[in-house]
């Protein structure tokens, strides 16, 4: 009995792995095909990009202090408290940025997105929607998909944009030069540093959609059911985020 | 059989183990309103949703005006649900949108009238249900008779042939009811043929002419109200006139929609 259990339950996550691809799929071929739901992706970018601003704005800032003290109690033995600007900046724009924004906007969009979709499911809306001759991936997942994958490079750049400020202030206050501040970004980062700083919370915005909208999709069982849901989704998201960080590193670095 | 109306031939539906329905059989002729009967969690929604398309059959085949779903697509079913529209038991409408909205829905989704013609045919059907004046109100603000009424009026919109009610008068008081009714018959009168499934024998018995009752999965019987009040079945007379005996026969099931559905069913 044990192994006849193991293998429903195999069978059972293979077949929710295959219709996660397949719905991606079709999300994703939905971006390029009408009906484009400009309203939804608009009240969706606004909750999305704008409604998490100020969560990001203030992570950055703070991480961005917090490294920079860090780094120069590290460095002040060996008078290089002027390399402190590039550290940050390479730590937040390749990893820290990316990554801890996403893990924001998991938080408080992922968890949103299976809420919403999940309620929408167990109150028959999603139902009643394809009853009216809706395309449900298309107005539910693929205006959130659009939505997120512009919202969270620019989220990360003003992540990192923040951390730099905030770093800036703590060097000022050990006496930093600004100028030097500044001169030591350029001389730890390369161009791909950049590409990978908006690549990574790109594709990290693509499992926050996703997973959001997969797991609201197949929400059951009343309200405990959607919080049961919107929990799972936080979850797997995060565990996603950071697991696909370390391969999406290795693919930069092979590339380098 | 004329091509013009519902059937449900042998249809069988199980899920998460259990079997809801077990060659199941129905025919929805177009003026002949019907109704389903049957206790709470017996599968009578599910019947709906077969028919809609919503969740597919395990066995059996599904016709609408003669037109088998099964093997459709969803966008070939769509042009198929055009026919029918469906009043959900908690209304279903949409949170976001406003009634108005949400009664122009599908008139806006298909993107074929101008703005002021769909306004024009939103106050026409909310006017219909009586509900002109909360045009630009949000669901929330709304009764739970209310939310019936606008669901009535978002599922005539689209001018369907056929409407399905689903228990539309569970948790109204009493004028509630009444209105309900009162515009499902306004509904029969201007043409639409209607399946209702309900556990309400008052309300069955004020809208429709046949009646089949559901148990246990399967269909116990078919006929007019003469047919059902004389039938012979001990199940469906103790389902007429519940007495101690009856006490736990009827075996209530949770709800179907209380098992998860895979994203290829709700696709």
């Amino acid at each position: 009995m044990p192994i006849a259990a193991l293998e429903n339950k195999l069978k059972l996550f293979f077949v929710e792995v295959e219709e996660f691809w397949l719905l991606s799929f079709r999300a994703v071929i939905g971006i390029f095909s009408k009906p484009f739901y400009y309203r939804e992706f608009v009240t969706q970018l606004d909750r999305i990009g704008v409604g998490s601003l100020f969560i990001v704005l203030l992570t950055g800032l703070f991480t961005g202090m917090v490294m920079a003290l860090q780094a120069l109690l590290q460095l002040k033995p060996f008078a290089a408290t002027s390399y402190v600007g590039g550290m940050v900046a390479v730590t937040m724009v390749k990893e820290l940025g990316p990554v801890l924004s996403a893990l924001m906007v998991t938080g408080r969009v992922g968890s949103a997105i299976t809420a919403e979709i999940g309620t929408m499911v167990v109150t028959e809306q999603v139902d009643a929607m394809r009853v009216e001759g809706t395309d449900i991936v298309k107005r539910l997942v693929t205006a959130r998909l659009k939505a997120i994958l512009i919202a969270m490079p620019l989220l990360a750049v003003i992540t990192d944009f923040i951390a730099l400020v905030g770093g800036f202030f703590m060097a000022a206050g050990y006496q930093v030069n600004p100028v030097m501040y500044r001169q030591s970004i350029p001389q730890f980062m390369v161009f791909q540093d950049l590409i990978e700083g908006v690549v990574k919370p790109a594709f990290f915005g693509f499992l926050i959609a996703m997973i959001g909208c997969h797991v609201g999709l197949r929400t059951g069982g009343g309200a405990e059911g959607v919080g049961n849901a919107s929990k799972r989704a936080v979850v797997l998201t995060s565990v996603f985020i950071l697991v696909s960080d370390f391969f999406l590193t290795k693919i930069f670095i092979a590339f380098r | 059989m004329s091509p013009h109306g519902i059937v449900m031939d042998k249809v069988s539906y199980s899920v998460g183990g259990r079997q809801i329905l077990k060659d199941f059989d129905l025919v929805l002729t177009k003026g002949v309103n019907r109704t389903i009967l049957g206790v709470s969690g017996a599968g009578k929604t599910t019947i709906l949703k077969l028919i809609l398309g919503l969740l597919p059959v395990d066995q059996g085949r599904i016709l609408i005006d003669g037109v088998e779903i099964g093997a459709l697509r969803e966008s070939k079913l769509r042009e198929v649900r055009r026919k029918i529209a469906i009043v959900f038991q908690g209304g279903a409408l949409f949170d976001s949108m406003t009634v108005g909205e949400n009664v122009g829905y599908r008139l806006i989704e298909e993107g074929r009238l101008s703005d002021s013609e769909i306004e024009r045919i939103v106050l026409e059907k909310l006017s219909f249900v009586g509900l002109e004046n909360s045009i630009d109100l949000y669901p929330a603000e709304l009764s739970g008779g209310m939310k019936k009424r606008v669901a009535i009026s978002r599922a005539l919109a689209a001018e369907p042939d056929y409407i399905f009610f689903d228990e539309p008068t569970t948790g109204l008081d009493p004028i509630g009811v009444y209105n309900i009714v009162d515009l499902m018959k306004r509904l029969q009168g201007e043409g639409k043929t209607t399946l209702m499934v309900t556990h309400d024998l008052h309300t069955a018995f004020a809208v429709s002419q046949r009646f089949s009752f559901l148990h246990q999965a399967h269909l116990v019987f078919e006929g007019t109200r003469e047919e059902l009040m004389a039938a012979p079945d001990e199940t469906t007379r103790e389902f007429l006139s519940p007495s101690e005996r009856s006490l736990f026969r009827f075996t209530e099931h949770p709800h179907q929609e209380h098992q998860t559905r895979t994203i290829t069913e709700l696709e």
